[in-house]
């Protein structure tokens, strides 16, 4: 062969390097490749079929075998054929996919949540122990883990090709997704909604771990601050405290216990109190009235970044009793300046 | 009847070209800038689409030469952003949706049904000029700097995070859908008033009846783009806040409005072709199209479930479970028709007489490209497996192979087989065979391994990819060589022929179309005479009948 060795080397390697296939590496995975296989069965099916035809028919009836066309209007049997059977196949596959797709999108109870929010271009991971990271997800296998979603400008698309898993991430809105890493490894994070000038640059790594390790890389990587802690000074310094008090004279409704409850709403509507249902209340509180209390609530839009209303979020979750409340309400009394109460006059000027 | 109408049919050896036609009724340039002729009309808007196809071709070849590679070496991430960006409005709004109504849509219409002109034919030239002016304006927005919104326009992006001149693009989208609405109304109309006596609905060829349901499209259908175009310029100029989270409003409406037509407009863009696809096979078998009824209504049925499938483009999106299971359903109905459409070509064939000519040829490419297109549409159609596919180069790779694949293989059949019709002149017919083989080689290379890159994840619009992917995007980057020359060889050599080409004579292929009775290139207006109908589309015996009849004319003349 006249190909240089080194050359030979080079293209050996290049095409051993090439994926023709993803990892299955979620609980998913197999799910979804189950359906691919399928409707690439179906696909080819549909190919060989209308080739066939197509061959058989050019070399049966072409003008030198068969020189005068046989006129013929049609047939009702063969319409009715081949509209039931390809509606059939296409029904199968919508069954197929919509279980599928609630097997993507509806997480198991006990799913650990991490939190993500996108931005150009670069996503940004937060554990709830207060762990941060940018374009790397640190992930334990074995356990359901759910992301809680949010971006702080452009639709983003937060997708993991080796767990089958995808999301649309949008300005305003939480969304989550979820799945259940099955090996340990490292894999591609890739933002897929166009989102500007570095949109192949909004990538990052997930890095599936054993339980053990996990935990290791947890204690060993902390900020020191829970995003619940964070939340809870946030939640201080914002003067939430001074309505939401939990005692039964406050303004504001009981926050301890709040999280996944249900709630009437003074429009008469029943919500359950899930991230979005809170993130919305703070935003835009006069839209989210509890029954039986007065829409004196100022809106906290543009006052606190996504991170800030995560930590915040994140508090109310996992508030259980008010004692905690009361004590900062106390420290706050004993050393304050003016007798007034200051929250309607503080948020105004806010 | 004149000699000049009929030239002996059976025998080209013996065809002369026309002394009047409607190539040479008037002379000079502004004859044909103010021309009403809806023939002239067409022929001008052949003339700007392949100009505009060249400069969306151009954006693609450096969009694969830049993807050659798997780091950002070509040009900064800014001007891939460009390439991509142009490629897909040049490509969608100047070429895919106005490519075959508008150039053989307008010329053959009225031909077909028996009609001297399109009922509007000053709202036919004013339908050009729009799309013109549409087409400059796209021009200068890229000659002054271009524009990196993507096709899709996706608000908050495009409103507030990017300064290139997003509504200078937007402009010109909203000017040439105004060209597509006044095209589809000027349609309507005429086929619903202008139809020649004797000449029922159920005699007109499926031409159109596609023609027709691609108008029910346009005109209901563009309107809400242009809302849509509207209410992102206010947004951008005024930040009034409908697509604005932080001010009540809702950052997924605009990409409803935007989809409520723009998936439509992919059915705009599909089914001209397939009333492209019905007139040549049915000619070259010799032989009516099998099952016409269930070929018209499919055409009618893609139109109505169309605009009820849009919110597919937005399965990930946090939508409602609910409204993604009625979506998807909706989405495998849609499908439907066309699987219908498939067969019934196929069928056509049997007992047919085939002659494989170059319009047949890529009418094969068609139906075999269209097929995989489709049916790997039912991929994203169904629910869970979008989720892994969706915004990967899996679209990319089905939407060309419908596009691309389909449209163009159909626009071009449709230019092969009028050719003769429109210009009087025959091309080369090996060379025009080599063309097709070499587009249909160079399609498959190019756009079969996106499936797989696709599958492996690699998302669409990225400048650089994992080195993994690099194998597959080299594959793909060679075949898009091999159909630039595909694309290539029909400019020259029909080029050459409209000077040195073979006299076609009025009916070259023997077919039974209106179009072919009259003489190649027609009259400016189209028919002597007022034709009277008797018979239906695709009635081979007819023809047969009546060729008999003039060649007995002609001996008797002789």
């Amino acid at each position: 062969m006249g190909i240089s060795p080194v050359l030979w080397q080079f293209l050996v390697n290049w095409l051993h390097s090439s994926a023709l296939f993803p990892t299955e590496a979620s609980t998913i995975a197999p799910y979804t490749d189950a359906l691919y296989f399928f409707l690439i069965g179906m696909t080819i099916f549909g190919v060989v079929l209308v080739g066939a035809l197509v061959t058989v028919f050019s070399l049966k009836y072409r003008r030198e075998k068969h020189p005068v066309a046989v006129q013929i209007e049609g047939s009702t049997l063969l319409e009715a054929t081949w509209t039931i059977i390809p509606l059939a196949i296409f029904l199968v596959t919508f069954v197929w996919g919509a279980l599928l797709y609630f097997r993507i999108y509806n997480p198991p109870a006990n799913s650990m949540n991490i939190y993500v929010v996108g931005k150009q271009w670069m996503w940004k991971a937060e554990h709830p122990g207060g762990q941060h990271e940018i374009n790397a997800l640190h992930i334990p296998i074995g356990q359901p883990v759910q992301l809680t979603m949010i971006s702080q400008d452009v639709f983003h698309s937060f997708s993991i090709p080796d767990f089958r898993v995808k999301r649309e991430v949008i300005p305003g809105r939480y969304t989550t997704v979820w799945f259940q890493a099955t090996q340990t490894g490292k894999f591609h994070i890739f933002c897929t909604q166009y989102c500007g000038t570095l949109h192949s640059g909004m990538i990052g790594e997930v890095t599936a771990m054993t339980p053990a390790d996990y935990q290791k890389w947890l204690s060993e990587s902390t900020s020191g601050m829970s995003l619940a802690q964070n939340g809870e000074r946030l939640f201080a310094s914002l003067g939430c405290i001074q309505c939401h008090s939990g005692n039964a004279a406050s303004r504001g409704p009981n926050l301890a216990g709040v999280y996944g409850s249900k709630l009437t709403l003074t429009n008469g509507q029943q919500v359950t109190v899930n991230d979005a249902y809170l993130r919305d209340a703070i935003l835009n509180p006069s839209e989210h009235v509890t029954a039986g209390f007065s829409p004196i609530m100022p809106t906290y839009q543009g006052q606190v970044s996504e991170d800030g209303l995560i930590d915040l979020v994140e508090y109310i979750k996992n508030m259980q009793s008010n004692y905690r409340v009361h004590q900062t309400l106390m420290t706050s009394d004993s050393d304050k300046a003016a007798p007034t109460t200051p929250t309607t006059g503080t948020t105004q000027e806010r | 009847m004149s000699a000049t109408t009929i030239v002996s049919l059976p025998d080209q050896a013996t065809a002369q070209m026309p002394k009047r036609s409607y190539l040479n009724n008037e002379h000079g340039l502004l004859s044909w800038l103010l021309t009403a002729d809806h023939k002239r009309i067409g022929m001008l808007y052949l003339l700007s689409i392949t100009f505009f196809f060249f400069i969306g071709g151009a954006f693609a070849g450096l969009i694969r030469l830049e993807l050659l590679t798997p780091q950002p070496d070509l040009v900064a991430s800014d001007t891939y952003n460009k390439f991509f960006t142009m490629h897909g409005i040049v490509m969608i709004f100047l070429f895919l949706v106005p490519s075959v109504p508008a150039t053989l849509g307008n010329f053959l219409l009225p031909i077909m049904i028996g009609a001297k002109d399109l009922a509007f034919p000053k709202i036919n030239l004013l339908s050009w000029y729009l799309y013109m002016a549409g087409g400059i304006f796209t021009l200068a927005s890229l000659v002054l700097g271009g524009v990196d919104t993507g096709w899709t326009f996706t608000t908050p992006l495009s409103t507030h995070y990017l300064n290139t001149h997003v509504l200078t693009t937007a402009t010109a989208i909203f000017i040439a859908g105004f060209s597509s609405i006044f095209t589809g109304l000027n349609f309507i109309v005429t086929i619903h008033r202008m139809r020649a006596p004797g000449m029922t609905w159920f005699r007109m060829p499926l031409f159109c009846w596609s023609q027709y349901a691609a108008s029910l499209l346009m005109v209901l259908g563009t309107p809400v783009l242009a809302i849509a175009i509207v209410l992102l310029a206010l947004e951008r100029l005024f930040g009034i806040g409908v697509f604005d989270p932080a001010k009540g409003g809702d950052p997924l409406l605009f990409q409803h409005l935007f989809w409520f037509y723009s998936h439509p407009a992919v059915y705009i863009m599909i089914l001209p072709g397939m009333g492209v696809i019905s007139e040549v096979i049915s000619t070259f078998t010799r032989k009516r199209v099998f099952g016409y009824t269930a070929v018209a209504f499919s055409s009618v049925a893609i139109a109505l479930f169309g605009f009820f499938v849009w919110a597919h483009h937005m399965f990930i999106m946090g939508v409602s479970n609910y409204s993604a299971l009625v979506f998807s359903l909706l989405t495998m109905l849609v499908a439907v028709p066309s699987a219908i459409k498939i067969f019934n070509w196929a069928f056509t064939m049997q007992k047919g007489s085939i002659t494989f000519e170059t319009p047949m040829l890529y009418a094969f490419g068609f139906i075999g490209l269209f097929t995989i297109g489709g049916l790997t549409g039912i991929f994203l159609g169904s629910l869970g497996m979008d989720v892994h596919l969706t915004e990967t180069y899996f679209v990319v790779a089905h939407f060309h192979f419908v596009m691309v694949g389909g449209m163009l293989m159909a626009f071009l059949a449709g230019i092969h087989f009028w050719w003769p019709k429109l210009t009087g002149r025959m091309y080369p017919e090996s060379l025009s065979k080599l063309a097709a083989v070499v587009t249909f080689i160079g399609f498959n290379l190019t756009f079969l391994p996106q499936f797989v890159v696709g599958y492996l994840g690699m998302p669409r619009r990225y400048h650089a990819y994992p080195a993994e992917y690099q194998v597959l995007n080299v594959l793909s980057t060679a075949g898009a060589t091999i159909l630039g020359v595909g694309y290539m060889l029909p400019i020259l050599y029909l080029g050459w022929s409209l000077k040195y080409g073979a006299i076609a004579g009025n009916n070259p292929w023997q077919a039974t179309g209106l179009e072919w009775q009259i003489q190649s290139p027609p009259l400016t207006e189209n028919f002597l005479e007022t034709p009277i109908i008797t018979h239906e589309a695709y009635d081979y015996e007819w023809l047969e009948e009546k060729m008999k009849l003039e060649k007995q004319e002609v001996t008797h003349v002789g």
